[in-house]
């Protein structure tokens, strides 16, 4: 992160602020407790023992839209919810990202049919999308680390 | 900020007429949302309630945020293509769906299987069995507010999977049953496993009683609350845990075995109350049950050929494509033109973890089904809610969605 | 224990329309109007006992005329054996009186019917679409409703897709 200590021993170390932001939006990144379909049991895996995504300062799901940060669009996202979640992507507060888990959330997946919207990103941006039907946890986990290295990318001329 | 405009429903109250009470109208209870995004709510369940204080007067469930167009989807698959759609139907049961396909594929066309595969079935519908079982278990616990249960539940859900991704290459949806037998044989490595899990997981069932049975925050929290008689859940179409918690002795594994269930011994657990705690005492007990049937069939599993020998409908094995010109051809006409069954209408039924899960076929001799329809047990569930929610807190209600083990996946399709 | 087939054509000869076995399950044909009836008695009488629903699945078999069915599929808890029952329909303002009287299990599936098919079920308490959002046109399961398939988007027709495809904006 490139922390100098430039006065000797007074204890105080200078950073770049917006190296410090993004380290900050990264480590405590809480995503929103939102599963659709098959992909959420994965997310719940991965958040169970075994996978324990905590170790990414992500172990707190929100259930709340307004105290989340990144939403995880996990399964099929069908006509009838398509405007649900637009408007629970509205309520986040800013700065908000989005993960498309899974092939159906991504492209529709094998449901090439009058229900399900091919491809969340008809309805709200996407950041990330991962492959597989359903991913493994270790794929969702990759997807993360592949967002944080993303944020970390941020610029604060990018924030005005 | 949206304005308050925003937040207050827009619609005319005189639409809700007969789906609420009359002292909604007035005022005098209120009206209330819940999801389709909730926590507790186990996907995207949508409930209208209808509230005097604290206590759900009226539950009115709204489904179909989850509704994929399964059913219209397998119409335009060939029998073969259209296994992969079933595996997400139920999507913490995978291969007890693909089972009921596959039964009804193989009723339509008089097709044998061999007892390997019987036994492989029944063996892998068990484990199934006993991985739904654990999701419900932890999620159930989690809603109630024992936190530590999901932990637990999902570290041993993870050895099911190892055991699943073993046989087909995938941890949740397998495709792994096809109609004649089984996609291939099991590798080696697979009976250790198996016996690894039977030895390792009844001190599991063990710690997780401990943890709950006894406890008395759990029996505060889940006796005496969503009661269902057996008159009742037998009118209501409830089968399964919830229909045997009401005391009735009914499990399509004993009444009409398919698949070699005959051969193997189990108990059925029955409740005495029908309440949340007694279909909890059930699955509990299911999980030990399932257990045993799996010992049973480790013990006994048959040897041969898991696969059909009736090339008409099932592909030859990849041994076979090098030195048979026949076996080409079976293999080339399969795979793209599929195979023609008799022209008929099957509902075969099985047991799901959640109940009963049948499927209705029809063919009409073409390659692909004139109409698949499921009929799935959380659907029928979920109809059955608001009787068992009426009259309690909407503290309870949460326990009650939980103990009829709802996935919308199923409900929806 | 009774055969459902000449009980039921004994009790009510004109409202049996056919009988079929088909693997070993037995599909009686009935008219529409009296299905209400023949449910009650096949749930009532000593011997038949179908106590329990399982299943009502609507089946669209276009372009036939009759082109509608409804199946019912029944279950005895007593004797341990089912029994189908197939209503069929005409194709304009297809209708019949609902079953929610005798099997409340009904409820939901004949919604759901009459959601992805529009069959309506006179006498229903609460007829409303169950799946499908409320302002929905059309009946997906229908045979003529299309299934709505979109260009799948591949390496070589990339380019082509993305220019029709929408995307969200923040």
């Amino acid at each position: 992160m490139g922390v100098t200590s430039k006065l000797g021993d007074l204890g105080i170390v200078t950073v770049r602020l917006e190296d410090t932001v993004n380290w900050a939006r990264t480590r405590a990144m809480w995503p929103m407790l939102f599963g659709l379909a098959c992909c959420a049991i994965e997310m719940m895996s991965t958040q169970a023992s075994v996978y324990d995504l905590s170790r990414f300062g992500m172990e707190l799901m929100r259930p709340s839209p307004r105290q989340s940060d990144l939403m995880i669009v996990a399964g099929r996202v069908t006509r009838k919810m398509a405007p649900v979640l637009r408007q629970l992507y509205d309520q986040m507060p800013d700065p908000k990202w989005v993960i498309s888990m899974g092939d159906c959330a991504s492209c529709g997946g094998v449901f090439n049919n009058y229900a399900i919207v091919q491809g969340v990103d008809e309805i709200v941006p996407v950041d990330v999308y991962i492959a597989g039907c359903p991913p493994r946890p270790e794929q969702l986990i990759h997807g993360i680390i592949t967002l944080h290295e993303r944020v970390k990318q941020e610029r604060i001329t990018d924030w005005a | 900020m949206s304005g308050l405009q925003d937040s207050v429903w827009a619609g005319d109250i005189q639409q809700l007429k007969g789906l609420v009470s009359e002292r909604a109208l007035s005022g005098e209870t209120i009206v209330l949302n819940m999801g389709p995004q909730h926590p507790s709510t186990h996907g995207v369940l949508r409930l209208m309630l209808e509230l005097d204080g604290e206590v759900v007067v009226n539950c009115v469930p709204d489904i179909g945020y989850l509704h994929t167009g399964i059913e219209k989807n397998m119409e335009a698959k060939r029998y073969e293509q259209a296994i992969t759609m079933t595996d997400r139907m139920d999507y913490l049961n995978p291969l007890g769906n693909n089972l009921v396909y596959c039964l009804a594929i193989e009723k339509i066309i008089d097709l044998d299987v061999p007892p390997r595969a019987q036994y492989l079935r029944v063996l892998l519908a068990e484990l199934t069995r006993i991985n739904s079982h654990l999701v419900w278990l932890g999620t159930h616990a989690l809603d109630i507010g024992a936190m530590s249960m999901f932990l637990y539940c999902f570290r041993e859900r993870e050895k099911l999977l190892d055991i699943f991704e073993m046989v087909s290459g995938q941890r949740m949806m397998s495709t792994y049953f096809r109609p004649g037998g089984l996609w291939r044989d099991v590798p080696e490595e697979f009976e250790p496993a198996v016996r690894d899990f039977i030895s390792y997981f009844p001190a599991r069932i063990d710690d997780y009683e401990r943890l709950l049975t006894d406890n008395p925050l759990w029996l505060d929290r889940t006796q005496g609350i969503g009661f269902l008689s057996a008159q009742d859940a037998i009118a209501l179409g409830c089968t399964g845990p919830t229909l045997r918690g009401s005391g009735v002795n009914w499990d399509i594994r004993k009444a009409i075995p398919y698949s070699s269930y005959e051969h193997f011994e189990f108990d059925v657990p029955l409740g005495q109350h029908g309440d949340v705690y007694d279909r909890y005492l059930i699955r509990v007990e299911e999980m030990r049950q399932s257990l045993r049937i799996v010992q049973q069939a480790m013990d006994n599993l048959p040897g041969g050929p898991v696969r059909s020998n009736d090339r008409k409908y099932v592909p030859p094995p990849r041994s076979e494509l090098g030195t048979s010109m026949e076996a080409v051809i079976h293999h080339f006409k399969l795979w793209t033109e599929g195979f023609r069954p008799p022209e008929g209408e099957v509902y075969v039924r099985v047991e799901s973890p959640r109940g009963e899960l049948g499927c209705y076929l029809i063919s009409d001799g073409s390659p692909k089904p004139w109409r698949v329809h499921f009929r799935t047990p959380s659907l029928i569930h979920l109809s059955a809610l608001p009787h068992m929610a009426k009259g309690y807190l909407i503290a309870d209600l949460v326990g009650i969605i939980g103990t009829v083990d709802i996935v919308l996946g199923d409900a929806d399709r | 224990m009774l055969d459902p087939v000449e009980a039921l054509t004994g009790a009510f000869p004109k409202a049996v329309e056919d009988a079929q076995e088909f693997r070993g399950e037995i599909t009686v044909i009935v008219d529409a109007d009296s299905i209400v009836e023949v449910c009650r008695y096949c749930r009532d009488a000593k011997g038949l006992e179908y106590n329990f629903l399982s299943d009502v699945a609507g089946v669209d078999y276009y372009p036939q005329e009759p082109r509608f069915a409804v199946s019912y599929h029944l279950y005895s808890m007593v004797h341990n054996r089912s029994l189908r029952l197939k209503v069929y329909l005409s194709g304009d303002e297809p209708a019949l009186p609902s079953v929610t009287g005798v099997f409340p299990a009904a409820n939901w599936s004949e919604r759901e019917i009459y959601d992805l098919f529009g069959v309506v079920f006179t006498g229903h308490p609460d007829l409303r679409r169950l799946l499908m959002p409320d302002g929905w046109d059309g009946h997906p399961l229908r045979k003529d409703y299309p299934l709505g398939y979109e260009t799948v988007q591949f390496s070589f027709n990339f380019d082509e897709v993305d220019k029709h495809k929408p995307y969200a904006r923040e």
